[in-house]
């Protein structure tokens, strides 16, 4: 009976993982700028590219995953400082924008590295409960969603930056005249959220088969998670992720993994139908 | 015959003059005589090419004049694809059945997005998440159509045949007095697809340039002001998108019957990001521009396609990327105003550009 309900909560993490470590990045850039970034995929295959090439090399896993992450980061910063920025006050323009980029990394990348490489091997072996294996490293991913989650709420309620992010946020023009320099905000914000996103790929990396259009996978679990979430990242994120973590482990437990897929979409909305503003903007008129 | 063509223009398109309807008479000439100097080979892409034209109008009408942003027209395209064939093959479809499988596969997909249409509108969903939802749904519907490769997965006699798509399905069929039916390929298809685009898109003129349609551009505009006037806006809103996405359906249909073929892919990406840049390039707002940029798009995509697809799609998502960049109305709508500005009589143009 343990080893039952072990394995429904093994699986339940595993599906929340996912969802919030799919989304944070993304969730971070649209709660700062109102900006759905379509290249978002990218930022996550960079990363596991990225990782992946290091660990290669020769690096230990951890080391190359931090160098993945960073690098998205970078890329991102690079990103925003020659095209985004153009696009802060047309939402919808930079949502075209960032799709053409995304367009042309994925086909690029087809071109130059060829259609698929060989994984890495997923490192921590296996455990048993009961009469069941589990990964190891899935707990790891459930534990760096955690953190990820927490590391957010220290960022944004405890730093300087956090203080001068939440000020944007909620009006960026005040914000600025009271002496913030949002460009710089958007910038260190669409920054971090490539690198999340690259995080996101960079812990990936070893459970997966390496292909250029990989960034795909991702991509429908961090929209919905995005969309249910609101635009709140600190109030929405984590509460939207255990909504579809649920649902989605329920329909797969019964269903088979396309029915959760399905139902994460019906689930999403439905959501949309009763909450627009999502679970953040639900829970934000809760409180005043 | 006056009031037939004083319904087709109005301020809500471009290319209302005298000058502008000579052109287009003198392209409708081009298009009819274009198979008697041309080989079986390029009539039939063209039809092809055609064939897409459909949805990139019926995304300009919601996206361009009611200002909902849908990436979800392939879902429909794929939906009413696959409806067709189950419909088709069921039916053992031949003759006028084929027209009435169409039918039947345009109505499947219009339920979809009515229903669809009535959750995201309804709850007010706009902007950004209409996009992310319906780009959301037409990648969940090719990750499904993927998966169906076992033999479980089918309607009737019509198997699904999971990634490499459902096959085998009749052509369609047009029955004729006292003749065999005649078979929609060739030249044949070419002049019934011709006939549909210039239904359609003069149909459309109508509808834009009705009380209807000046309703939509004034939701477009501003949709609070709108309803305080008086509109039900949401009833609006849904009527353009079913329309919009029945026009998706609709070219779902012809792809399916001409290649007797459909594909999850057409679904997925990166067929989904197309509709969308067509769209882009060509000028959202009017519907002249669409049709005429999209289909130059696709020819000129076709054509660098022969070389390198990969390199085709770089090119795609370059040029949507320019688009946004330099000309966010987009390069042929551009075009259209400034020849509107020297032709002076044309009283185009004199809409607001807000980016919708």
């Amino acid at each position: 009976m343990f080893a039952e309900i072990f394995s429904i909560l093994y699986q339940f993490a595993d599906v929340f993982a996912f969802l919030i470590l799919a989304a944070a990045g993304l969730a971070i850039i649209f709660g700062m700028m109102g900006i759905i970034n379509m290249a978002h995929g990218e930022f996550i295959t960079c990363g596991i590219y990225v990782t992946v090439i290091c660990v290669q090399q020769g690096m230990p896993l951890p080391l190359a995953q931090a160098i993945g992450a960073l690098s998205a980061g970078l890329v991102g910063i690079a990103l925003e400082r020659t095209i985004i920025r153009h696009l802060y006050h047309r939402p919808l323009d930079s949502i075209l924008a960032t799709w053409g980029i995304s367009l042309m990394v994925t086909q690029g990348m087809l071109l130059l590295l060829g259609s698929s490489w060989r994984g890495i091997g997923t490192p921590l072996g296996s455990f048993q409960v009961g009469d069941y294996t589990f990964s190891t490293y899935r707990l790891v991913l459930f534990g760096a969603a955690i953190g990820v989650l927490a590391g957010l709420y220290l960022v944004f309620m405890r730093t300087g930056y956090g203080i001068m992010a939440r000020a944007t946020m909620q009006n960026a023009e005040m914000a600025q005249a009271l002496g913030v320099r949002t460009q710089h905000m958007y910038a260190a914000s669409f920054g971090m959220g490539a690198a999340l996103a690259g995080l996101c790929g960079a812990l990936y990396a070893p459970t997966m088969t390496l292909i250029p259009t990989m960034g795909i996978t991702f991509i429908i679990e961090s929209f919905v998670t995005v969309v249910v979430g609101g635009a709140n990242v600190l109030l929405g994120t984590a509460p939207a992720g255990i909504l579809l973590a649920v649902v989605r482990t329920a329909l797969n437990a019964w269903y088979g993994q396309i029915a959760g897929q399905i139902g994460l979409l019906i689930a999403v909305i439905v959501v949309i139908r009763l909450l627009p503003e999502g679970v953040s903007g639900w829970l934000s008129r809760r409180e005043r | 015959m006056r009031g037939f063509f004083g319904s087709l223009n109005g301020p809500q398109t471009l290319g209302n003059g005298r000058s502008f309807w000579t052109c287009f008479a003198a392209a409708l000439v081009v298009a009819l005589v274009y198979p008697g100097f041309s080989d079986p080979y390029s009539v039939g892409n063209v039809a092809y090419l055609l064939i897409f034209t459909l949805m990139a109008l019926g995304l300009s009408l919601m996206w361009g004049y009611t200002g909902m942003f849908s990436f979800g027209q392939t879902a429909f395209f794929g939906v009413a694809g696959y409806s067709y064939g189950v419909l088709a093959i069921n039916l053992d479809a031949s003759g006028a059945m084929t027209l009435f499988c169409l039918l039947g596969a345009i109505a499947v997909a219009a339920l979809f997005a009515a229903l669809l249409g009535y959750f995201l509108i309804w709850g007010r969903v706009s902007g950004v998440f209409f996009g992310i939802v319906t780009f959301a749904t037409t990648l969940a519907l090719a990750a499904f159509f993927g998966q169906t490769a076992g033999p479980e997965w089918a309607i009737g006699t019509a198997r699904f045949n999971g990634f490499n798509g459902m096959i085998g399905m009749p052509p369609l069929m047009l029955p004729w007095v006292g003749e065999e039916d005649i078979v929609l390929e060739g030249n044949a298809l070419y002049y019934f697809v011709l006939a549909l685009v210039l239904a359609i898109y003069l149909g459309l003129r109508a509808l834009v340039n009705s009380r209807f349609g000046n309703v939509l551009v004034s939701i477009r505009e501003d949709p609070l002001r709108a309803e305080l006037l008086g509109y039900d806006v949401r009833k609006y809103q849904l009527a353009s998108f079913v329309i919009g996405s029945s026009l998706a359906a609709l070219s779902g249909v012809l792809y399916t019957a001409w290649g007797q073929f459909i594909p999850p892919a057409s679904m997925g990406l990166p067929a989904a990001a197309m509709p969308i840049i067509w769209v882009a390039f060509s000028g959202r707002q009017d519907l002249t521009a669409t049709l005429a940029g999209t289909f130059l798009l696709l020819l000129a995509f076709q054509t660098i396609t022969v070389y390198s697809q990969q390199y085709a799609l770089i090119l795609m998502g370059f040029v949507l990327l320019v688009t946004v960049l330099l000309v966010p109305a987009g390069f042929i709508i551009g075009i259209g105003r400034l020849l509107a500005g020297f032709a002076g009589r044309d009283r185009a143009g004199t809409r607001q550009d807000v980016p919708a």
